[in-house]
């Protein structure tokens, strides 16, 4: 008997999985035309690597990631591709993305497929690039690529291979039905990951509402080390973290991902997908999709070509139209409502909830809480809930975030009992989203300010330099000008020589050096040529810059009587108008100094 | 197609506030049974008076703010708060006693504060401490003898007409000290076994008191069973008023032995009913436990040294002014975190 533990709080969601697991999978058949998103999973988007009026087999690579996380896209059937396009996706926003639309041909003729009957001879990277290539991405939810996730840090060991197959939201059954259908494929998908992983422990994860499931998965096990766990019913067990708890005892850090902890979860239909690639070398292109609702006549799981439009598969569980209000993509628990039902169906779909209006009711008008604490006994995470809600509303998101907002899964446990009936979900998303936003102002902000404050440098640097070379300059002329007047006294007390040779010599010298030092000056711009029309512009300078300062002034004057909080801004303007017009005053007088300079050098020469 | 779009999740399953209400009610009705029983109509009437009251004041306040009447009115909130003080008033309390409890606790407890939800004092114990301050006399010489003493209480007409007319002289003869209250002034001139000579004390605990306290008890544990509260207020107060009194009060003869701690007074009905007010408790396990105990300790301190014989109203108004402090320091372990992130965020962010 395999140890489990129980996570705090969950809920106990009517069923309603018996509508859908009465009846056997089904073949949806092929729709009139399948919209193949070019993004079914977290990553980069895949490039498009066909051509419109291009025909292309089944199983072909018709979109691949090229740089960065993602896995390639294939053709589900056979035909032509007749549009690259933006088209509605699975999205809860309702968004387009560019999708490739593929006209069947009815042929439904397989490209060249090449099975591995025995993977133990090759080496794991090569199994990993057959697992990217068949282009599987985690099939239970979110679709992380499942080649990298089976390729934890190097110092990670994975430990405890779990396969999720709790299935804990309400009228989903793909999963359940997967493993009573198809059993020893799972189990054959979980031991080519577990032969990649080689963990210590591996062990199947059901809920106890699928005995069906459970016995044949048993049998499907028979003979392997592989442990089977029956687990409680209670919401949220098929979540990740809580599904951990529950077999290891252990937690996820917050913040991190099962791995730091040495466990892995995989998916059910990740796990059959792995085996189809593997021993068959099918590639992705078909899922199990649950659909159900009491507006479909035949509810039941189809097992749908990846690309197949809702609409079509709502019409092969017999949709009445009249009778649809609200259409789920997903659980009934984290789901999302449709806009439309001209949307794919995708690798990550698990199942389409077509509800009339009295089987899921829109909530009463929202009520006070008044704390009642039945959102925290409910929690699985263990939150406040009650706390956090009233954080979001108030935007006191700094508390929110405090009281751990983002270890929230999202379940929606807390909305499920609240009395008060209050979107608790949707304010705790609300409160996310702003403060994602906020970092990412912050951040921007931060860069702006970084760059500003790296031109003011810049800035003040030149400036410097500018001042510094000047001032040379300005001494350069000083020293030349008193050699000059050393040479004329020089030349004076030589006068008075009796050597006429040495006097002569002397001159000769004398003459040398002034032309020396007049090149050297004419080198340089002359100064006196060049500064001496630039006085009117320095006093116009000194003049605008000491009005901007007395403005400035004024400014802050009236900024610091009305408290406003531009204050600090002002000051700092203040202080550079200071010191911009201390610049321009000692420019002014040192040109004027210089002129002076140039002038008296122009009446003694 | 128009298709309704909502958040997640589309399943629920609540039930309603106005449902949570109506069990509270519900379960107090053993206790209220007890009481009529016991003591005759007094309570009775006041319940009825008290939530009559309530609901009209609750009404009128409504619409000054401008707030949709009949949504907030079903929601049965300001019916428990006239329900709670119905059952904690004296039997023969004059009408206008309860009336400015009950308006008091509606009008500015409740709906001053911003209404459901935003209170951060239990209403029901701000309307009954008012009064027990404002009119002393009339909130300690009130209380009915047990019926049984006298082979029968007063008549409803009686009862009525002693409550709405004012007139006590017919009464007087039915009211007595309740236990706890003869106790503590008897305990310091007299011992033990004398004080328990007293009528109001009867064979077992407190006569009449004891079946009262138990009938709130059996509800209270309704209440917990349906998970409408959690065990952690009433039993961390309970729990603290027993550690106090066998700490400090083991001696019956300096002070009221234990069994009146839990079994007079209005000890159950304040641990079940009362100091689980989900507005103005404490939050987590931790902090309710802690707040549950801080009003065990009070009552029994108030009870003991302080002046008056009970001290229910007190007490959870006390640890109503500590809960947002209590809550600071008290949130759970979030799974995946070491430990509980206590305190205020900081300034500096992070």
């Amino acid at each position: 008997m395999t140890q489990l533990w129980d996570f705090s709080g969950g809920v106990h969601p009517s069923e309603n999985k018996q509508q859908s697991t009465s009846r056997p999978i089904r073949q949806a058949g092929m729709p009139e035309h399948l919209v193949l998103p070019l993004q079914q999973h977290i990553g980069e988007p895949a490039e498009v690597m066909v051509q419109v009026g291009e025909r292309v087999l089944k199983g072909q690579k018709i979109a691949d990631v090229t740089t960065g996380m993602g896995v390639p896209v294939h053709a589900s059937t056979s035909g032509v591709i007749e549009a690259i396009e933006l088209r509605p996706v699975p999205h809860p926003s309702g968004m387009s993305d560019w999708c490739v639309v593929l006209k069947p041909d009815g042929e439904d003729q397989w490209c060249h497929l090449e099975p591995i009957s025995d993977y133990h001879k090759l080496d794991r990277e090569t199994v990993l690039t057959l697992i990217r290539e068949a282009g599987i991405a985690g099939m239970g939810g979110a679709g992380f690529p499942t080649d990298i996730k089976l390729r934890p840090p190097r110092d990670r060991k994975v430990e405890t291979l779990i396969l999720n197959g709790a299935e804990c939201e309400p009228y989903i059954t793909a999963d359940d039905m997967t493993m009573r259908k198809h059993a020893t494929e799972v189990v054959n998908g979980l031991k080519v990951m577990a032969w990649i992983l080689r963990p210590s422990r591996c062990v199947v994860g059901i809920e106890d509402n699928k005995p069906e499931a459970i016995a044949a998965m048993r049998e499907a096990v028979q003979g392997t080390q592989i442990e089977i766990a029956v687990i409680p019913t209670k919401y949220p067990s098929g979540g990740e973290k809580q599904l951990v708890q529950i077999l290891t005892g252990l937690e996820v850090p917050s913040g991190g991902i099962p791995a730091d902890i040495g466990v892995m979860c995989q998916n059910v239909g990740t796990a059959m997908a792995v085996s189809r690639a593997i021993f068959e070398g099918k590639p992705l292109i078909s899922r199990i999709v649950t659909v159900t609702g009491k507006a479909v006549r035949e509810p039941g799981n189809f097992e749908i070509l990846v690309g197949t439009p809702v609409s079509y598969l709502l019409e092969s569980g017999g949709l009445q139209e009249d009778q649809l209000n609200r259409l789920v993509l997903g659980g009934p628990m984290m789901g999302y409502t449709l806009t439309t039902d001209a949307i794919p169906l995708v690798k990550t779909s698990n199942c389409i909830i077509a509800a009339t209006a009295d089987e899921l009711p829109a909530p009463p008008p929202e009520q006070p809480c008044i704390r009642c604490s039945q959102c925290a006994e409910a929690c699985p995470m263990e939150l406040l809930p009650q706390q956090l809600f009233w954080y979001s509303k108030a935007s006191e998101f700094e508390k929110a975030e405090h009281l751990n907002l983002f270890d929230c899964i999202e379940c929606g446990a807390c909305s499920y009992v609240c009395p008060s009936s209050i979107p608790l979900v949707q304010y705790y998303r609300y409160a996310k989203d702003e403060i994602r936003k906020q970092r990412a102002e912050q951040l921007k902000s931060d860069h702006a300010r970084e760059r500003f404050e790296a031109r003011q440098a810049r800035l003040e640097r030149e400036q410097q330099e500018k001042e510094l070379r000047r001032k040379e300059r300005a001494k350069a002329a000083a020293e030349a000008q008193a050699q000059k007047q050393a040479e004329a006294e020089q030349s004076v007390a030589e006068g008075e020589a009796t050597d006429e040779r040495a006097a002569k010599a002397a001159l000769v010298q004398q003459a040398l050096e002034r032309k020396k030092a007049k090149a050297a000056q004419a080198a340089e711009p002359a100064p006196a040529a060049v500064e001496q029309p630039d006085i009117e512009t320095l006093e116009k300078q000194l003049m605008q810059a000491e009005t901007k300062l007395s403005t400035m002034q004024g400014m802050l004057d009236e900024a610091r009587a009305q408290q406003a909080d531009n204050v600090e801004k002002l000051e700092r303007a203040v202080a550079k108008n200071h010191d911009r017009v201390e610049r321009a005053r000692e420019a002014l007088a040192e040109a004027r100094g210089q002129m002076a300079n140039n002038t008296s050098d122009a009446s003694s020469e | 197609m128009a298709l309704v779009q909502q958040s997640s999740p589309h399943a629920r399953n609540a039930r309603p506030t106005s449902r949570v209400m109506l069990w509270v009610i519900l379960a107090a009705i053993p206790g209220l049974i007890a009481q009529t029983l016991f003591f005759g109509w007094g309570n009775l009437i006041n319940v009825v008076w008290c939530i009559a009251l309530a609901l009209a004041s609750e009404a009128a306040i409504l619409k000054l703010r401008g707030k949709p009447i009949s949504f907030f009115l079903k929601d049965n909130t300001a019916a428990v708060t006239g329900l709670l003080l119905g059952l904690s008033l004296p039997q023969f309390a004059p009408w206008w006693v309860s009336a400015i409890a009950v308006i008091s606790a509606i009008v500015v407890a409740k709906q001053l504060y911003g209404g459901l939800g935003s209170n951060p004092f239990n209403p029901a114990m701000v309307g009954y401490a008012l009064a027990l301050i404002s009119f002393p006399v009339a909130m300690t010489t009130n209380w009915a003898g047990a019926a049984t003493l006298w082979g029968g209480a007063p008549g409803l007409v009686e009862t009525l007409t002693t409550i709405f007319s004012g007139s006590q002289t017919t009464i007087d003869a039915w009211t007595m000290a309740t236990p706890l209250d003869e106790y503590k002034h008897k305990i310091a001139t007299h011992t033990a076994a004398e004080v328990l000579q007293h009528p109001t004390f009867g064979d077992l605990v407190a006569r009449g008191w004891e079946w009262v306290n138990l009938a709130f008890l059996a509800g209270g544990l309704l209440l917990i069973w349906l998970r409408i509260i959690t065990w952690h207020i009433p039993v961390a107060f309970l729990a603290a008023i027993v550690v106090m009194s066998l700490a400090f009060g083991s001696n019956a003869d300096l002070y009221a032995p234990l069994q009146l701690h839990l079994l007079a007074g209005g000890t159950m009905l304040g641990a079940f009913f009362i100091a689980t007010d989900p507005v103005s408790a404490a939050t987590s396990h931790q902090g309710k436990l802690i707040y549950g105990a801080g009003i065990g300790v009070l009552v029994y301190l108030i009870r003991t040294w302080g002046n008056y014989p009970d001290a229910i109203a007190f007490s959870v108004l006390l640890m109503n002014f500590a809960v947002p402090f209590i809550d600071h320091y008290t949130p759970p372990r979030t799974y995946g975190h070491h430990k509980a992130r206590r305190g205020v965020p900081s300034k500096s962010g992070g």
